[in-house]
Formats: C-alpha cells, sequence, structure tokens
C-alpha cells in the first residue's frame, strides 16, 4: 500500500490546482459583477447566462492577443518574472487544510496535500518570495513605470511581512504549533482565534491586502501615476498570468484568515451532529469553502470603497502603527498566556 | 462682500482620537457600499429595453408619400438649405412618361442623401419643406460599424408603401 499516498496526494494537487485556478477565473467574474452591484449597475452578463462564460471570453481574448517583449527586454527574467509570481501563488495553498479527512474505505484521505510542521513559515516563507516575480517582471521590462512599479510593490511587501509575521505569532501562542493543521484543530467548536486574537486579526487582513497589492494599496499598479505598473509592458497571456495569480492570491489569503482567524474548516456544533465521517467531511469543506469566499467578496468590497493610500501613508501605516501595534499584541498576548490562564 | 449665500465654512480642526482610528469611518463607508448592492440598478438593457422616450422625440427622417403611394418630394433643396449642419445633399430628375404613379410632382429627387453622423435632429427640414415630404419620426438611428453606413440614401429614408410610418404622435 505504500503507492496509495501518492496517487492521494497527486489527485489532491490536481484538484486543488484546478479549484484554485476554477476560482481565481471566476474571481476575475465575481469582481465585475461585485463592482458593477455596488455601484448601481449589473455587470457582464452578455456571456452566457448571467455572463458566466464571460472568465472564458476573457481567457480566449488574452491568447490570441499579440505577444510583445520589448526589445530593450532582459528575455529571460521578462518571461520568469510572470512564471515565478503564479507559482508562488498557488504553491501555498499546498499546506492549507481544506476539510475534515476523508474515509475511503478504511484509507484515510487527509484533505491537505502537506501536513508540514512548520507551515506558517512556510506560507510567509512563499509569500515572500512572490514578490520576486514582480520584481523581475517589473526589472526586466526596462521601463521606469515598470521599475517604480516594481520597486513600489517589493518595498510596500516587505514592510507589511513584518507586521504580517508578527501578528500570526499571537495566534502561534495561543495554538502552541506553526502547523497550520494544528491551527485549525485547535479552534474546534466557536473557540475561533478572532474571539482571542482581534487585533491580531485587524493587522493581519490589513497586511493581507497590502501583500496582494490590492486596493486600498494597490500603489504597484496605479493607473493613474504608473500606467499599468510593474506590468506596464507586458501583454497578451503574460499580463494575464499576472492577473490572474493576482486573484489565486486573494483566494489563498481569503483561505490562509480562515484558517488562522476563523476556526477553518469548524463550525459551532459540528460535533454534536454525530454525521458519518465521509459527509462531516463534505461538509466541512463546504463551510471552508463559504467562509473563504465572504472573504473574497470582502476583499472585493474593500476595492469599491477605500480610496488608494498616498505613499507615504502607506510606508507610515506599516512602519509606524502596524508593526508597533503587532508587537503589542505579541507582548499582551505572552502576558495574558502567562499571568492570567 | 458676501458673493453667494451657499458658501460653507470648511472647518479645518484636528482630527479626534477615535477619527484618526479610521475603522469607524471605513465601516460606515463599508455600510454605504453594501446598501448599494441592494438598490435598483440604474442600468437600460438597451437593445432588448428601450428607455421610454417623449411623444414629440425627434429621430432619423421619412421622406413621405402620398395617398396614392407617391413620393412627396420634389428636390426643391429647401431643406438642404434650411439644414444648419449640411447633412442633406440630394439630385433632382425630371418624371419622364409613365411615372405618373411614383413620383406625384414633374420633378423629384434622384438622390437624397442624409448624413445621419452630421445630423443634429433639430427638425429644421420638416418645418421647410414645402411639400410635406419630409418628417423626422420617433425611430432611433441604429448603430453601423462602417461610417459610410450612416450616410442613408432613398432606399432607407423612403417610407415602404406597404409599410407607413405614422408621423402624426410627434406632429399633435
Amino acid at each position: 500500500m505504500e503507492w496509495l499516498p501518492l496517487i492521494d496526494k497527486s489527485v489532491l494537487i490536481l484538484i486543488i490546482f484546478l479549484i484554485s485556478l476554477g476560482i481565481a477565473a471566476y474571481s476575475t467574474y465575481a469582481e465585475r459583477k461585485v463592482a458593477a452591484f455596488l455601484q448601481d449597475r449589473i455587470g457582464p452578463n452578455r456571456a452566457g447566462p448571467f455572463g458566466l462564460l464571460q472568465p472564458i471570453a476573457d481567457g480566449v481574448k488574452m491568447f490570441m492577443k499579440e505577444e510583445i517583449i520589448p526589445s530593450a527586454a532582459d528575455k529571460f527574467l521578462f518571461m520568469l518574472g510572470p512564471c515565478i509570481f503564479m507559482m508562488t501563488a498557488l504553491m501555498t495553498s499546498a499546506v492549507i487544510p481544506w476539510g475534515k479527512p476523508l474515509d475511503i474505505g478504511g484509507y484515510q484521505m487527509n484533505l491537505q496535500v502537506a501536513d508540514i510542521n512548520i507551515g506558517v513559515l512556510y506560507i510567509v516563507a512563499t509569500a515572500s518570495v512572490g514578490v520576486y516575480g514582480i520584481m523581475l517582471g517589473g526589472w526586466a521590462s526596462n521601463n521606469k513605470f515598470s521599475l517604480l512599479g516594481a520597486v513600489r510593490a517589493s518595498s510596500q511587501m516587505i514592510s507589511y511581512e513584518l507586521a504580517m509575521g508578527l501578528s500570526i505569532i499571537g495566534v502561534l501562542l495561543i495554538s502552541n504549533s506553526l502547523s497550520l493543521s494544528d491551527i485549525v484543530k485547535g479552534q474546534e467548536g466557536f473557540h475561533w482565534n478572532i474571539i482571542y486574537q482581534p487585533l491580531g486579526f485587524l493587522i493581519f487582513l490589513i497586511c493581507a491586502f497590502a501583500e496582494c497589492n490590492r486596493a486600498p494599496f494597490d500603489l504597484a499598479e496605479c493607473e493613474t501615476e504608473l500606467v499599468g505598473g510593474y506590468h506596464t509592458e507586458y501583454s497578451s497571456m503574460k499580463l494575464g498570468m499576472f492577473l490572474f495569480a493576482e486573484y489565486v492570491n486573494m483566494f489563498i489569503s481569503s483561505a490562509l484568515i480562515v484558517c488562522l482567524f476563523f476556526g477553518g474548516y469548524n463550525f459551532p456544533g459540528i460535533d454534536n451532529l454525530d454525521l458519518p465521517q465521509n459527509i462531516a467531511s463534505i461538509i466541512s469543506v463546504v463551510i471552508f469553502f463559504a467562509k473563504t469566499f465572504f472573504f473574497i467578496f470582502f476583499f472585493m468590497w474593500i476595492r469599491w470603497t477605500i480610496p488608494r493610500f498616498r505613499y507615504d501613508q502607506l510606508m507610515k501605516l506599516g512602519w509606524q502603527i502596524l508593526l508597533p501595534l503587532s508587537i503589542f499584541n505579541v507582548v499582551a498576548t505572552a502576558a495574558w498566556l502567562t499571568f492570567v490562564k | 462682500m458676501k458673493l453667494t449665500n451657499r458658501s460653507v465654512v470648511v472647518s479645518k480642526k484636528e482630527l479626534t482620537w477615535s477619527e484618526k482610528l479610521y475603522l469607524p469611518a471605513i465601516t460606515q463607508g463599508l455600510g454605504i457600499t453594501i446598501s448599494h448592492f441592494f438598490k435598483k440598478k440604474a442600468t437600460v438593457q438597451y437593445p432588448e429595453v428601450e428607455k421610454p422616450r417623449t411623444e414629440i422625440w425627434r429621430g432619423r427622417h421619412v421622406l413621405k408619400r402620398d395617398e396614392e403611394g407617391r413620393e412627396n418630394c420634389t428636390a426643391c433643396g429647401l431643406c438642404a438649405v434650411a439644414c444648419p449642419a449640411e447633412a442633406i445633399t440630394m439630385e433632382a430628375a425630371e418624371r419622364m412618361k409613365g411615372e405618373e404613379h411614383l413620383y406625384r410632382e414633374e420633378k423629384y429627387a434622384a438622390t437624397y442623401e442624409i448624413n445621419m453622423l452630421r445630423c443634429i435632429f433639430c427638425g429644421l427640414c420638416e418645418e421647410a419643406c414645402p411639400k410635406d415630404a419630409i418628417y423626422l419620426t420617433d425611430r432611433l438611428v441604429s448603430p453601423e460599424y462602417d461610417r459610410q453606413d450612416f450616410i442613408y440614401g432613398k432606399n432607407k429614408l423612403v417610407e415602404k408603401i406597404d409599410d407607413r410610418i405614422d408621423i402624426v404622435p410627434r406632429k399633435k
């Protein structure tokens, strides 16, 4: 039975890969719909029923566009940029526990690709590699706007990674583990971390927005100042990759927020129902995705509510407010765990 | 001197501590945007649904025929002279024997063109016409891919014998 885990993981990887891409594709559609609804419009509704084929039409359009590589660009790095960005975005999903284990003929199928004991560290590490994609893409374009966008993106990501990492430490202190499956298991019932870590959640949420280069932190690609930011010179599917990876990032960030602060696949009273294991597992997956979708919606909701920051405001918020606050959060949590509990 | 009674004094007072947090303002903003999520949409699904227009709406032109189906236009050119946008051109021709059932007078318009991109739909051609030949209808000029297609000739302007256009609602 040595080959069983291999098949199990391969199937899981394939499914998660497809789901991530599918959700990213339909996030673009959802984004346009949400934007439209928040602005009293209807949004895409021509391609298919309710415009549901819009992502496919967009994808086909992207593929049909002319592939342009600037003559002064570093061709290898120019190609590598979107690849790295996309790859790191997808890699992060490896350690996320999607639901309770399935029971297939006595074999326990763990709905998590890699249950590594440093899951949180892995995520923070991969997320910070993602900035190389932007940086290389922007630099290799040999365009001042691309470079400025890339520089902005990288400094923004580095600044907010600090506060992000520190805000997770509060959660780690409570759950006593770096493994995401342990963190989720520790939030069984209604012991969600959001109740114990509201400040940590807030900081993590803001940093997640910044890490994803989403509004109000989308300074890396603000059209009014930088044309298209780091992907100014990109066209066709290479541009598509950048845009797509952004939505994958958004999906993974939402999943991560759910894992760390909103109990992952847990919901109050799941154990009282006394369901067969497989049904409970499927329900837990549905719960997980429902929570994730809410956060994807929240990302969009924020985007169409809050205007973009100015760059100095962004840096001030990151270094002078979020960083001290997250350090305070770590100290307060540690003190609470040592002296009160 | 006070120029207007609508001027507002802008206060530049320091933000209070709670205002500096920005979070209450952000939640307020989120509340406003989500309230729009459920509001009635302003979009009109144009080709399927048309926005209601007034009865006196001046749309694309028609060259009328009389009761016996003869074209009213005699190519006098008064409409072209009246047209402030210079959208109308025409060529006159003499009616031959045997064409009495086609044209009402001895002279008729061999070609008659209105450039719908130039036309401002003012209706002065209609006022200038001594023969009740040209009228603006309540119909819209349809979109085209080619600019040339917006130059309407007689094939598009003259009303069909079996498909008369009623311009009475506008002329009331």
